[in-house]
């Protein structure tokens, strides 16, 4: 299996959809391969249709809010001692996380589809509150799915989903997370693909959708290639790009533009939510070496038992508590261009408290995976060592469970 | 030697009606109960879809859903629906039997592996919801060794350019979903529409069967009786639900509806 060099990752799959011959693909019902060829002819003609490029950049800069910052932490490397660590606060981004591109650029293809209703998963909140937002600005009717357990979780951003117009549904099958509120998503989907647009809310399920995820989020590095010539006038010689990884939007996004350096020069650290240390589940099927399954239509390292039945995961972030990952970073992991590993609740949280001593930076649990590792990996690392880390959302969604875990002095302040 | 299935549409159209196709799930409630309900209905269902549970089911509705994740609580694995499926075939040898599930639950267990087990189990056609065509070229051919049907799924959303290829690769017995739903949807659209959906599948190949399913219960049955076949499955899994829920014996309750359904179509 190789990564194949001067071509885009979300292009390198074979004629059906399968990168590296075996991941990803269309495991989907026969409804739904009329629709899905549709917005792939759709998606295939307009990512090279200049004016359609415009159109995205336009709303990225006038109403996202690009590009977002690059910062030093200065306190933060001073503190650890070792290599210069640095952040692309992507919770810059109107909304408060990168969901908010795949969001934009899925509801301007539902407009040039045609469609008046979109429809979409969320695990933290953050996937459907961009996809409430976006559908409110292009006039979309929006409906978003969402497991009850993380309903109960993730609080503020379900009364932003509900304040923007969009019906929230909540799933109670199965673990009430996301992987249950994709299942849902996709079941609306099936019944109303006449109708509706969906919209998968990270780089999973059937290949067009990884794809345009891909693409989507593919502005982060984009700006940040930029803004690193910026600061140090060339590419740095040692980069190191840590993000936590749930479906792996955010991280795939955060090193598309770098792909082709070489693993020496920009090494990818991939963080998955290794759930609390007492417990036996996870949300890590890269780290623990899960076994090839089908999940959401796409072939991918998924957490299941020996049957085929797909386990209940457990991680203190609803946006990273799904057993599987996309095929893009099963693809990178086997190619061996990413080394992925997990960082438990616990350190998550230690990672969190220490971000948020030092640096006027709230990073949600999310981020804070890839910080632990970040922060401890960068101690043994020379100071000529750039590391970034893609804060790539905002804490305020996670004060509830950053009061009951960390007292209140860690949320007053926000 | 016939395929039962085939059997089974020569037996129904000799008889004047469609052929009955129930749909229950391996191990609702328990293995020793799904056992008993196939063999209290094979004397009114001409074929018996099984269904394999699986926990992450993006085609299926409700009541599907309810008795697949009651059958994986109470304990049922791939092996033991294999069992189930040898068990009632001992029961009575020339029922077919059709296995209908999702593609990880065939993947995991080894597409080979799990062929030769259909096949010394007794299974006769094989129903993968999300393994569409052209992907399941591959695997439809394995199973055309064993004598095994790979049963297409067909949709109002499929194409006509599609429904070509797809019949002209197909096995004797297509599937066409009703309306676009998952399993158990209300009918949306007019038995009318549905039967003519149908007819423009048949005129590609008269003489491929093809049974429509989804959404059919006691109320709409009657209505489609000009197809080859028909398929009820959601209607009997909430009867399953139904008679847990009052602590009725599901095995009689489901006994009669299936008779009942039966009935409609004569």
């Amino acid at each position: 299996m190789k990564l194949k060099k001067g071509i885009p990752v979300i292009d390198q799959g074979n004629k059906l959809g399968f990168w590296g011959g075996k991941f990803g693909g269309n495991f989907v019902p026969e409804t739904l391969k009329k629709p899905i060829e549709d917005l792939e002819i759709l998606f295939n003609k307009l990512k090279k249709d200049k004016k359609f490029i415009q159109e995205r950049d336009k709303y990225f800069k006038n109403w996202i809010g690009v590009p977002t910052r690059f910062i030093k932490l200065e306190n933060l490397t001073r503190h650890v001692g070792g290599a210069q660590i640095w952040s692309k606060v992507v919770s810059d981004a109107n909304g408060g996380a990168h969901k908010i591109y795949n969001a934009t650029v899925h509801c301007l293809l539902a407009k040039r589809s045609g469609k008046k209703i979109i429809c979409g998963d969320t695990g933290a909140g953050y996937a459907g509150k961009m996809l409430s937002m976006a559908a409110k600005k292009f006039g979309l009717k929006c409906k978003i799915f969402m497991g009850a357990k993380d309903i109960a979780r993730q609080q503020p951003n379900v009364k932003a989903m509900k304040k923007n117009g969009a019906e929230v549904v909540p799933v109670y099958s199965g673990s009430q997370t996301l992987v249950d509120a994709v299942s849902e998503c996709m079941r609306f989907w099936v019944a109303n693909c006449d109708t509706t647009a969906m919209c998968v809310g990270s780089t999973v399920g059937p290949a067009v959708f990884v794809r345009i995820c891909g693409w989507s989020t593919s502005q982060i590095s984009r700006e940040l290639k930029v803004q690193l010539i910026d600061e140090f006038g060339s590419m740095p010689k040692k980069l190191k790009l840590y993000n936590c990884v749930g479906g792996g939007s955010s991280s795939f996004g955060f090193w598309n533009e770098f792909m082709d350096y070489s693993k020496k020069q920009c090494e990818f650290i991939g963080v998955e939510a290794g759930g609390p240390t007492k417990s036996k589940k996870h949300a890590a099927p890269l780290t623990y070496g899960s076994k090839i399954g089908i999940l959401h239509g796409a072939a991918q390292y998924v957490n299941q038992n020996s049957d085929g039945q797909i386990e209940e995961t457990e991680s203190i972030s609803a946006g990273l508590d799904y057993p599987g990952v996309s095929p893009l970073h099963c693809f990178l992991k086997d190619t061996k261009r990413a080394r992925y590993t997990a960082a438990s609740d616990e350190q998550a949280l230690e990672a969190y408290k220490l971000v948020t001593r030092f640096e006027k930076l709230k990073p949600s649990l999310e981020p804070s995976h890839a910080f632990a590792v970040a922060i401890s990996e960068s101690k043994k690392l020379s100071k000529n060592t750039v590391v970034i880390v893609n804060s790539c959302g905002d804490a305020y969604k996670d004060r509830g469970i950053l009061e009951k875990r960390l007292g209140k002095k860690y949320v007053k302040s926000n | 030697m016939l395929n039962p299935i085939s059997a089974a549409f020569i037996k129904a159209k000799q008889e004047n009606r469609p052929a009955f196709l129930t749909y229950t799930v391996a191990g609702d409630s328990s293995k020793k109960q799904s056992l008993n309900i196939l063999k209290s209905i094979s004397k009114n269902a001409d074929i018996l879809e099984v269904g394999v549970p699986h926990n992450t089911p993006v085609a299926d509705g409700s009541q599907i859903q309810t008795s697949a994740y009651r059958a994986i609580k109470n304990g049922i694995n791939v092996n033991d629906i294999f069992k189930i499926v040898k068990d009632f075939k001992k029961f009575d040898k020339n029922k077919p039997v059709i296995l209908m599930g999702y593609y990880n639950m065939v993947f995991q267990y080894g597409e080979n592996k799990f062929l030769n087990k259909c096949k010394v189990s007794g299974v006769n056609g094989l129903i993968v919801v999300d393994l569409p065509w052209p992907e399941n070229k591959y695997f439809a051919k394995k199973c055309k060794k064993k004598s095994i049907y790979f049963i297409q799924l067909l949709s109002p959303t499929t194409t006509k350019i599609r429904l070509k290829k797809i019949i002209k690769d197909s096995h004797p017995m297509s599937y066409f979903i009703s309306m676009l739903s998952t399993t158990g949807g209300k009918l949306k659209v007019s038995p009318k529409e549905i039967i003519k959906n149908y007819n423009k599948i048949k005129k590609i190949n008269p003489k491929k069967k093809v049974v429509i399913g989804f959404g059919i219960t006691v109320k709409t049955i009657g209505k489609l009786k000009s197809a080859d076949g028909l398929v009820v499955g959601s209607a009997i899994c909430k009867e399953i639900s139904k008679s847990l829920k009052h602590r009725q014996n599901p095995v009689t309750n489901v006994s009669k509806l299936v008779k009942k359904l039966k009935s409609k179509i004569l």
